[in-house]
């Protein structure tokens, strides 16, 4: 009920603002916020966009969404504050026009939109969806309640109905009905001095009608004719996309970061209104279509199914384990990493056996691919992104299966990943980069569009010989450059733009991939279980929860650690190149210096230490030597067969 | 005002009217003006008759001579007229388009204007409300400024034939009264040195001072000029407002005033006719009246004023007037956008002449006004979105590419460079190892490979365009090709991306990925207009930069053909779909080719190596061989660089980031304002060095290097100018150029063989020594058969056999192949199957 509090305070800030209108009032209602979240978890009693469904949380009330930005609209000028007349007693009221999208004013007034006193401000819109690929359990360990209620409510979809997922829906309303008592008293309160009560009954009633017919509204309205492409950067994805309307620092923001809003709902069905509006006098008035259609379809989506927020706080996240402390650098934080590191070694032992176990015996390859799962770029030199460890896992049984649930393992340690089944038809009929569409004016999403540190696992074994056309050399074009480099060229018609990224790319594959990769590793089964499906399945199952949320945190937070190499080890390390390469200098390049040093940093990172030591070196030496006489040994075993 | 009236003809016919008052001057008539609707002209079958005549009697008159009628639309209102009362107006709806009533509405004669002209003592101190604009000073101003402005210094590529030393603008009024357009376009830039305060007052209230601009533009014109016609009254066109922008720093201040802001255009709307007037007629008694727009509304009269009916007035369409508008979107230019956002974008209006100036694809620089409109108030929802529509009203365009493509450097480009900035590069150009250090500066994750970078550094400066189109030879190529080849994990691909980065106009293709369609560029339909639309491609783009290829040798043939003519014309001719044309493509070319075998094999020759025909690779003007080094030294050096990219702090690396920042704008100053000359000196020593170079060749027989090459040695030197920033090459360019120039021959061109530099391995694609003993061979084959005696045919295998025998060193099967065909190709014996017949 802490939210209530924070919504009538809102409404409170308000009120004290609008009677004094030069105080600088909008910056306390941001710190105000930013104390009131601090306290006890106070940000786990603000319902979430990502949990809950738009049409079960009330409007105008604090919300919170995490969120990927996907594209950013232009900035968007309005009325900060302006004034309304009432064209009978011509009494004029001040009004601000912060955090709303709706200029609002009761049935006897008028916007008078030439007065002296009206201020405009500036804002921008970024199109968010929630993270691309956020695995499932983030949800569950995050609120028990909430994934409770969201898989009871996906039950009642199904036909054998029973009586609890109602009973859920119930308490919601009634929730709702509580919530709203109080801040109507409130609004009423404000409709004195701004709008009348009357008005508000108008926004609300519509919104009430909504929740009777949910999802399925937009379809059956006239108005719009092919289903809105919500632009979810992976197929497949739910949840709801928002424009978030940001009033400070956005320039701080990128497209493609991660952020979690806090901010004021707005699902004013007016809005869509004066959408249609708009789009019925743009008929008859040229002067108004400046936008096609199209663009404005895009822009001002109905808001039943894409929801405005009003950013009050808006902070960009690091990680979005929520196992993890959301900030390292913070005092309690720090305690929470020391606590971890001190069973470090044994979690990263039961994390070996468990990858072993999964990877059919495989230990050296498990070691690999905790040293995947690590790894991330932390620096770039000129174009060189320094830290990423694609992993090429090579020699997997060509049936799906094992590669499908290599994935599910991997999904259930990491928080977002993906899938990308590399079969011809894929390649070739998919866009896997983003893409400008002009005549609706925004970013088209692609496979590709990721948030950092997501991982990516591309199935080669789906590939079957045949032809890839243009879209699909450009697809492998792509695959390569977001390998090697790092980075995604969007397309943006007229000229390419660059973004660069931070994605784990993983590829199974049954011999070398055609895929670019840092290092091969090709797989060793120990044993082959009679039945592939339960073997794997049944990994999963065994693994208790608590342990399984060690690993979780144990993957994200050493991603977070800083490294260094002490000079005396970086002269041990110069003196091996050197005597390596008088030894074989045919067979050590550059290149594997390159690898070695990268296997030593995540080696040492994965065993807690921030530093490289002569052991840890020696100890990287001698797996990429395993590694390497494992790739000879598969190329003798091929020239045989051959 | 006579103005009033004058405005009859709709302006939706504008471009009809432009037709014939170029039809005036020219022997032929060339289309019948299809003014359908001005008076007395109903129907056009009847209409044109007349109008032929019309437009054929100024031809027997001198133009300018009092007794010649106006323009055709005064012609066909039959009033004589010249002077400033007797050219139209022509509404500007640049400026007032998104007009507020708080604002005095000047232009259509209002009440400011009246009162200034018939009160001037009190018209002293009236400024227009709102603003603390004076309209009759600023009109005397304005017209002092146009009287006297003079800049001798000013140097713009608009000014040809203009007398420096002349007031500017008034011989821009005289360009008006020759050329006819009606257009003066004023540089905001001159106007501020002239008077700060009026270019304050323009920049803030753009909608008052442009149409008080207008009356001292059209006052100082007619007074000079009375007898002149023009179509309509002169309009001023301010740009280049000093409050030039990027359009992401436009914020509500701007709202009102005068920017600009520059960008790519990305989509135009098609041409919307916007009523200016409407003109009703009573359906009863056939009073006609007019009624101005105003902010998007007509207010239709209800009673007739002349025989008081109600609901009686009906708009009659064709006779009320129109302008001409469009709706354009502007997107903001990839150099001004920060890493890791999209690109905003903004709405233009372009009204009347300005319709369809700039096509999607263009670099424009636009002045107009920044307008915000509340989104319009609905009756039938109280409540209203509080966010306005942002627009730009455009009154001057100025294309940016379209000069590019003249070969003059971008303004933007040379705008770039702040005093303090250029300071600090010309103090960097006098440190005496400043080539040393841009070529360190370069990509200094990649690993020595000095002479490489070097090359490379030397190429982003390139040589002096000069230009040859009067002897007939064209344009000699000023950019430098470098081809880099090697063993795969030399780094290619990351110089490559490093210098595809550096440049501002660079583009990186892979050969693998790249069809010669990619590289050049193709028609397309446009789905909209259903116009054919030429798409460039990635040599075309990199126009006056760098197009990096990777994987050169994975390029099929058909698109590799492609540059050959890139890479000595620097033009692209393409002949498509009816199209036909040559687009200019002077871009660098760095490529980057992997040999043919997995490993450089030392033993062959570069050709041999990577596969490359010669007449690519002499079009190359330094060959460089990227190898792994085997030298305990450098390996050590080596992993201590590497180890320190592991783990070097955030802070280092944002130092080399300035680093880069300085060396991009160091060649970009170096290209647009660096243009070196030879010296007498420096000509002497090229001469000298091609000479030294052909001798070296000549003692055994063989030509050693050719007028490429001495082109090539001209074009290093004058980059090495360049990079010092020298107006004059000179000997030590000289010397760099042959120094640089012989170590990449030294790498590429030695012939494994004898160990000899030999440049016709790349000319001719094989050395010399190797094309000797292929005529031997030949010899020695055909003395075999020769002594074989008059067998009409001989086996194959047995002849092969026969030579392997004699022969002292080994001959392959390759050597006897080609050996037969030289001897066929002298018709001396053809090869049928396994047979071989002598003729």
């Amino acid at each position: 009920k802490r939210v209530i509090g924070a919504n009538t305070r809102v409404n409170v800030v308000f009120l004290v603002a609008q009677n004094v209108p030069n105080a600088d009032w909008e910056k306390k209602v941001t710190e105000y916020f930013k104390e009131k979240l601090k306290e006890n978890n106070a940000t786990n009693w603000v319902p979430s966009l990502n949990d809950v469904p738009v049409h079960y949380l009330k409007p105008n009330s604090l919300v919170k969404f995490r969120c990927m930005v996907q594209d950013m609209f232009d900035p968007e000028f309005y009325m900060g504050v302006y004034e309304t007349v009432d064209p009978n007693t011509s009494a004029r009221v001040l009004h601000f026009g912060k955090y709303r999208d709706v200029a609002e004013c009761g049935p006897q007034q008028e916007i008078d939109l030439n007065s002296s006193q009206t201020v405009t401000s500036e804002r921008q819109t970024f199109y968010c969806v929630p993270v691309p690929g956020e695995s499932a359990w983030p949800v569950i360990v995050l609120n028990p309640r909430f994934y409770a209620y969201i898989s009871a409510s996906q039950a009642r979809v199904s036909p054998s109905t029973s009586y609890t997922p109602s009973r859920h829906k119930r308490s919601y309303e009634e929730d709702e009905d509580m919530d709203l008592h109080p801040s109507k008293q409130k609004e009423q309160h404000m409709g004195n001095s701004c709008c009348s009560g009357g008005d508000i009954h108008g926004c609300v009633e519509p919104k009430r009608l909504e929740t009777e017919a949910p999802a399925g509204h937009h379809l059956i309205s006239p108005n719009c004719s092919p289903p809105l492409d919500l632009n979810f950067p992976l197929p497949g994805e739910k949840g709801p996309a928002c424009l978030v309307k940001v009033y400070e620092s956005w320039e701080s923001f990128k497209v493609n970061d991660v952020l979690e809003v806090y901010g004021v709902l707005s699902v004013d069905p007016v809005l869509s209104i004066v959408n249609n509006e708009e789009r019925d006098s743009s008929a008859l008035d040229p002067m108004e279509c400046m936008d096609t259609a199209e663009e404005q379809r895009v822009h001002s989506p109905p808001a039943s199914l894409v929801p405005r927020i009003h950013v009050i706080l808006a902070q960009k996240l690091q990680h979005i384990n929520p196992l993890l402390p959301p900030c390292l650098n913070e005092e309690e934080s720090k305690t929470f990493v020391s606590n971890f590191m001190s069973e470090l070694s044994t979690v990263r032992a039961e994390l070996l056996g468990f990858l072993t176990h999964a990877l059919l015996g495989d230990s050296l390859a498990a070691e690999y691919l905790i040293l995947h799962l690590i790894s991330t770029v932390y620096a770039r030199r000129d174009v060189l992104p320094l830290g990423k460890f694609t992993v090429n896992l090579s020699g997997c049984p060509r049936n799906s299966i094992f590669t499908e649930h290599i994935y599910h393992i991997i999904q259930q340690l990491v928080p977002a990943s993906f899938r990308l089944q590399m079969s011809i038809g894929n390649m070739n009929h998919s866009r896997f980069t983003p893409r400008k569409d002009y005549t609706a004016n925004r970013l088209v999403s692609g496979v590709l569009q990721l948030a950092s540190n997501t991982s990516l696992v591309i199935d080669e074994t789906q590939l079957e010989q045949g032809q890839l056309d243009t879209t699909g050399v450009h697809n492998v074009t792509a695959l390569g450059n977001l390998i090697t480099w790092q980075k995604v060229d969007y397309d943006f018609n007229y000229h390419r733009m660059e973004f660069p990224c931070n994605i784990n790319v993983l590829v199974t594959s049954e011999g070398r991939s055609l895929l670019p990769s840092d290092c091969q590793v090709h797989l060793q089964p120990q044993l082959i279980p009679p039945n592939m499906e339960e073997y794997m399945s049944s990994l999963l199952t065994a693994v208790l929860p608590s342990v399984l949320n060690k690993f979780r945190i144990y993957l994200s937070l050493l991603k977070l650690l800083d490294y260094s190499i002490s000079d005396e080890v970086t002269k041990a390390v110069e003196e091996d190149f050197v005597e390596m390469r008088k030894n074989d200098p045919e067979s050590i390049t550059a290149d594997d210096l390159h690898k070695t040093l990268l296997v030593a940093r995540f080696l040492s990172l994965s065993a807690g230490q921030t530093t490289l030591s002569r052991e840890r070196w020696l100890r990287a030496k001698q797996l990429e030597a395993l590694r390497k006489a494992r790739l000879q040994q598969q190329k003798c075993v091929n020239g045989n067969e051959l | 005002l006579p103005a009033q009236d004058a405005r009859s003809p709709p302006s939706q016919k504008r471009r009809t009217d432009d037709s014939t008052s170029t039809g005036d001057l020219q022997p032929m008539p060339t289309s019948p003006p299809g003014d359908v609707q001005s008076p007395g002209a109903a129907d056009a079958l009847f209409s044109s008759p007349p109008q032929f005549r019309h437009s054929a009697i100024p031809l027997d008159f001198d133009i300018s001579s009092p007794l010649t009628y106006g323009t055709p639309s005064s012609r066909v209102e039959g009033t004589p007229r010249s002077g400033v009362r007797g050219t139209p107006v022509r509404q500007r709806p640049d400026l007032g388009s998104a007009r507020k009533a708080r604002q005095v509405d000047l232009h259509s004669d209002g009440p400011a204007e009246d009162i200034v002209a018939t009160d001037q003592s009190l018209g002293q101190r009236l400024v227009i409300w709102g603003t603390d604009v004076n309209v009759a000073s600023c009109k005397e101003k304005f017209q002092r400024f146009l009287q006297r402005f003079i800049d001798p210094l000013d140097k713009e590529d608009e000014d040809i034939g203009l007398d420096l030393n002349e007031p500017r603008y008034m011989q821009r009024l005289q360009e008006i009264n020759v050329v006819g357009e009606p257009f003066l376009n004023v540089n905001c830039d001159h106007l501020r040195s002239f008077d700060e305060n009026l270019y304050r007052q323009l920049i803030c209230y753009p909608q008052e001072v442009i149409p008080t601009f207008d009356m001292a533009a059209n006052e100082i014109f007619f007074d000079r000029y009375p007898d002149s016609i023009l179509e309509h009254q002169i309009q001023v066109r301010p740009y280049n407002a000093l409050k030039t922008r990027n359009m992401r720093s436009l914020n509500p201040e701007d709202i009102d005033q005068l920017i600009t802001i520059s960008g790519m255009v990305i989509r135009s709307s098609q041409l919307i006719p916007e009523m200016q007037e409407a003109f009703f007629k009573c359906q009863v008694c056939a009073y006609t009246t007019r009624v101005e727009i105003d902010r998007g509304r007509i207010a239709e009269p209800s009673v007739c004023k002349n025989c008081n009916t109600t609901h009686s007035m009906a708009l009659i369409h064709n006779r009320s007037m129109f302008s001409d508008k469009q709706m354009i979107k502007l997107q903001e230019s990839p150099e001004d956008m920060p890493a890791g956002q999209t690109p905003h974008t903004v709405a233009l209006f372009a009204h009347n002449d300005l319709v369809d100036k700039v096509q999607p694809g263009d670099r424009v620089n636009v002045t107009g006004i920044y307008r915000a409109v509340p989104i319009r108030v609905n009756p039938r929802v109280s409540s209203v979105k509080s966010v306005y529509k942002t627009h730009i009203d455009v009154i001057h365009y100025r294309k940016t590419d379209s000069k590019r493509l003249h070969g003059v450097d971008e303004e933007t480009e040379q705008k770039m460079f702040t005093e303090e900035r250029v300071k600090i590069l010309k103090e960097l150009s006098k440190k005496a190892d400043i080539y040393e250090r841009l070529s360190l500066a370069l990509a200094p994750s990649i690993y020595e490979h000095e002479e490489i970078k070097k090359g490379i550094l030397l190429q982003l400066f390139g040589g002096s365009r000069k230009d040859f189109t009067h002897t007939g030879r064209g344009n000699f190529r000023a950019e430098i090709n470098i081809l880099l080849c090697g063993d795969p994990g030399t780094s290619k691909s990351q110089l490559l991306q490093y210098v595809y980065n550096l440049v501002p106009r660079g583009q990186y293709t892979s050969g693998k990925g790249s069809s010669a369609v990619g590289l050049t560029a193709y028609v397309m339909k446009d789905p909209e207009t259903r116009q054919l639309v030429l798409q460039t491609g990635a040599l075309v783009l990199s126009d006056n930069g760098i197009c990096c290829i990777d994987e050169f040798d994975k390029m099929n043939e058909s698109t590799r053909s492609v540059l050959h003519e890139v890479m000595e014309q620097q033009t692209l001719s393409i002949a498509k779909a009816g199209i036909i044309c040559q687009l200019n493509a002077r871009t660098s070319i760095l490529a980057a080719a992997n040999p043919i075998e997995s490993q450089w094999n030392p033993k062959k020759t570069t050709i041999e190596n990577i596969q490359l025909p010669h007449t690519l690779l002499s079009r190359f003007d330094l060959i460089f061989l990227m190898l792994d080094p085997r030298d305990e030294a450098y390996d050590r050096r080596l992993a201590r660089h590497l180890v320190s990219l592991y783990y070097q702090s955030e802070e280092k690396l944002e130092e080399e980031y300035m680093d880069m920042a300085i060396l991009r704008d160091y060649i970009a100053y170096a290209r647009s304002y660096v243009n070196p000359r030879l010296s007498e000196e420096a000509s002497q020593a090229l001469i000298e060095a091609y000479v030294d170079m052909r001798k070296i060749g000549s003692g055994r027989g063989m030509v050693s290097a050719y007028p490429r090459q001495l082109e090539s040695l001209i074009r290093l030197a004058e980059a090495h100018a360049k990079v010092r920033f020298s107006e004059k090459v000179e000997t030590i360019d000289v010397e760099e150029a042959k120094r640089l120039h012989r170590e990449a021959l030294k790498q590429s061109a030695t012939d494994p063989r004898t160990g000899i530099v030999d440049i016709s391995i790349l000319t001719t694609g094989m050395s010399a020594t190797a094309r000797k003993r292929k005529e031997e061979l030949a010899q020695a084959l055909r003395k075999l058969i020769q002594s074989k005696g008059k067998a009409p045919s001989l086996k194959y295998q047995q002849l092969f056999d026969d030579l392997r025998a004699q022969s002292d060193t080994a001959v392959t099967k390759e050597m006897f192949e080609e050996a037969l065909r030289a001897l066929a190709d002298d018709d001396f014996l053809t090869v049928t199957g396994k047979t071989v017949r002598l003729l």
